[in-house]
């Protein structure tokens, strides 16, 4: 499993919060359980499983919804 | 195309502001109708494309969001040929939403101050033995960075060579700078002062103390209380709501204006922003004065404290005892304190090195035949004679005699909560020494503080004799006090507290007394930042500044009784907009829209009182 920490842009809507993590929890490889979007530093935290999906699908759906992604960090857990 | 639409939100919302100010001018002015309604049309349909690409994510993920409520509205109002509420609501809309991000980000800035701090680029050891600037993601545990003057310290690490002062506040709120030579450990995120350091990376990223620090800040932003769990509830359910009741409502009155006003006034913008943008200005409050709240439970719990327990060695005192007060019965007093040095020496109890500590420099001779008498003390032969030194006893088994004058003196030490070094040479009595742990200066004020404030009872236990601990409750001013205490006795008697229905918060130093800490409603740690503080606590003073305990608590409470005021603005304004829709003949979607964005710029402008915050 990998974990990944990705920096949007400024977050300006508490509704955008619910958008994002619901759209990154529809993707298969996704841990659920592990979608934290955090609404005042603009990050989304989330666990996933790289033999099915990669953070590059991971920042294309974010970005689908219409948020920009800054930076993304990937870390082995 | 829908990403372009969006971010040219601003363009379009100064774009409609003029629209609309063309069509009043040429309708009231030069009473050209054509113009005005045109004017209008476009202004709408133009203000209401980003809200509608909003909406349409928003029911893609299967939320009903305000976005969705605005555009049926607007719709509504376009259906019915309103298009001057159509147009005026737009605007309202888009223009609350730039306000609100303005106010927002004024509220984050207590974090982004401390976000900012963090360092980007190192200067990297590359194979060829040279150093290169790189950025910060590309250090490894294990590689060598050079560090020059001035410059932030990348990663948590060892000093390889160089020497240098760092400016720690950034970890421990402590401005004085510290000196670092070969094999000191070094944080991420402090600021070489002078010198220049070559370091080994221990820790990178998000795994150093810093970055630990700044994680934990930006989670508790976003954790969430009972309060907003349920508002979180409640409004998943109450946008839903309200697009039902306006459809009903338009069904049974066949008013589509009466229906899309509804729609309007049942945003719950400033009840959905309310709460979570006083917890954010509180924790950033906390952040910018050395005091790390884990999230808004904390703030709840800690606001409505009935009893606070302390530790005493090492919070409520200095943790290093010291020679307090001694008597010397010998003339050769150089010789005699010689003798204790050395043969306190040979030990590594606390009490002996505050001894020698207090002798300081002076002659050392050879210690022979050391013996150590467990829970007595030293005895040993120095320079020919057989010294003894320790409690008294070791004394009585030393066959010492103690006379009238030195009983007391011994019985004087004890009552100062004195800790007795007794020292003898050849069998006779040459000095008595009390040993005691210092209060930490500034503390009794702060503790009358707290009593102001609202706490009840201020409980000192303590694994120390009862006598000591009272002398300390009596001097500070604290409503109980026990002795005698072992961790596990201390966890005890919490829980009792909390049976008799209390909230109780634990201070303590966060390495012996976790079980204290974690069982306590409130566990505060007097950490210096290091991993087992942060982790296992609540509340974090940095640097131990005892002094913050009254300034969280104060600001938990100005928290707790923001959040509850944003309450009251929002449901109140929802309320009073709801009722007079149906009994008022004022009201209609444009005030609506505009009393609605009013009050949630009123809940961040009321959070943002906290930022200022000062006890």
């Amino acid at each position: 499993m990998q974990k990944a920490t990705i920096q949007l842009e400024t977050l300006t809507c508490p509704s955008c919060m619910q958008k994002i993590e619901n759209g990154v929890k529809s993707l298969e490889g996704v841990n659920k359980e592990s979608v934290k979007v955090l609404f005042n530093s603009s990050k989304v935290r989330a666990e996933f499983d790289d033999e099915k999906v990669s953070i590059k699908d991971i920042e294309n759906s974010i970005d689908k919804l219409g948020y920009e992604v800054l930076k993304s960090q990937v870390k082995k857990i | 195309m829908q990403k372009f639409i969006l971010g040219k939100k601003n363009h379009i919302t100064i774009v409609s502001a003029i629209l609309i100010i063309i069509a009043y001018v040429s309708k009231l002015g030069f009473k050209n109708e054509p113009i005005a309604i045109w004017s209008l049309i476009i202004a709408s349909v133009l203000g209401v494309i980003p809200i509608a690409i909003q909406a349409y994510q928003a029911l893609k993920v299967k939320v009903v969001s305000i976005d969705v409520l605005v555009t049926i509205a607007v719709i509504g109002a376009f259906i019915i040929k309103n298009y001057e509420e159509s147009a005026i609501v737009t605007f309202l809309f888009l223009f609350g939403a730039y306000l609100e991000q303005r106010t927002l980000n004024k509220t984050h800035s207590a974090i982004k101050e401390l976000t900012e701090m963090a360092p980007e680029v190192a200067l990297k050891q590359l194979k060829n033995g040279e150093f290169e600037e790189v950025e910060i993601e590309e250090v490894d545990v294990g590689d060598i960075l050079l560090v020059k003057t001035g410059a932030k310290i990348p990663v948590d690490g060892t000093v390889l060579t160089g020497e240098g002062h760092i400016n720690e506040a950034s970890i421990t709120g402590e401005a004085v700078p510290v000196s670092k030579k070969k094999d000191s450990g070094v944080y991420a995120g402090t600021i070489l002062k002078n010198g220049i350091l070559q370091i080994t990376a221990d820790r990178v990223g998000e795994d150093t103390t810093f970055g630990k620090i700044i994680e934990l800040v930006e989670e508790a932003q976003d954790s969430k209380s009972e309060a907003e769990r349920f508002i979180d509830r409640f409004s998943k359910y109450y946008t839903p709501a309200v697009l039902g009741l306006s459809f009903i409502v338009g069904l049974i009155s066949r008013d589509i204006e009466l229906a899309i006003t509804i729609l309007v006034l049942g945003c719950p913008g400033a009840l959905v922003i309310g709460v979570p943008v006083s917890n954010v200005a509180g924790i950033g409050n906390g952040a910018r004065h050395s005091v790390l709240l884990k999230g808004s439970e904390v703030i709840s719990d800690f606001s409505r404290l009935d009893t606070m327990v302390f530790d005493k060695t090492g919070t409520l005192t200095i943790g290093n005892p010291k020679v307090a007060d001694k008597e010397i019965y010998a003339d050769n007093v150089d010789e005699v304190l010689a003798y204790l040095s050395s043969v306190e020496k040979e030990s590594d109890h606390p009490l002996a090195k505050a001894v020698v500590e207090y002798i300081g420099d002076t002659k050392s001779y050879t210690v022979e035949k050391t013996v150590v008498v467990k829970g007595r003390g030293i005895v040993a032969h120095v320079e020919g004679h057989k010294v003894a030194v320790g409690n008294v006893a070791l004394m009585e088994q030393e066959n010492v005699l103690l006379s009238e004058k030195v009983r007391g003196d011994i019985a004087r030490f004890e009552e100062n909560g004195n800790s007795l070094v007794l020292t003898s040479v050849d069998g006779e009595l040459k000095a008595l020494i009390g040993i005691r742990d210092q209060i930490r200066p500034g503390v009794k004020e702060d503790l009358q503080q707290l009593k102001k404030l609202g706490v009840k009872n201020l409980v000192v236990l303590s694994g120390d004799n009862q006598g000591t601990v009272d002398l300390v409750a009596r001097e500070l001013g604290l409503t109980e006090a026990h002795g005698h205490m072992l961790p596990e006795d201390k966890s005890a008697y919490i829980k009792a507290l909390q049976e008799r229905g209390q909230i109780v918060a634990f201070v303590g130093d966060g390495v012996n007394d976790s079980p204290s800490l974690a069982l306590a409603q409130i566990g505060i740690a007097m950490g210096s930042g290091t991993d087992v503080a942060i982790e296992t606590s609540d509340v974090v003073l940095m640097n131990s500044d005892f002094s913050r305990l009254p300034h969280a608590l104060g600001l938990t409470k100005a928290t707790a009784n923001n959040m509850l005021q944003n309450i009251i603005i929002a449901v109140g304004v929802v309320l009073v907009l709801l009722a007079s829709v149906f009994f008022s003949e004022w009201m209609n979607m444009s005030i609506g829209m505009l009393v609605h964005e009013a009050s949630i710029l009123a809940v961040i402008l009321n959070a943002m009182r906290l930022l200022r915050y000062k006890l």
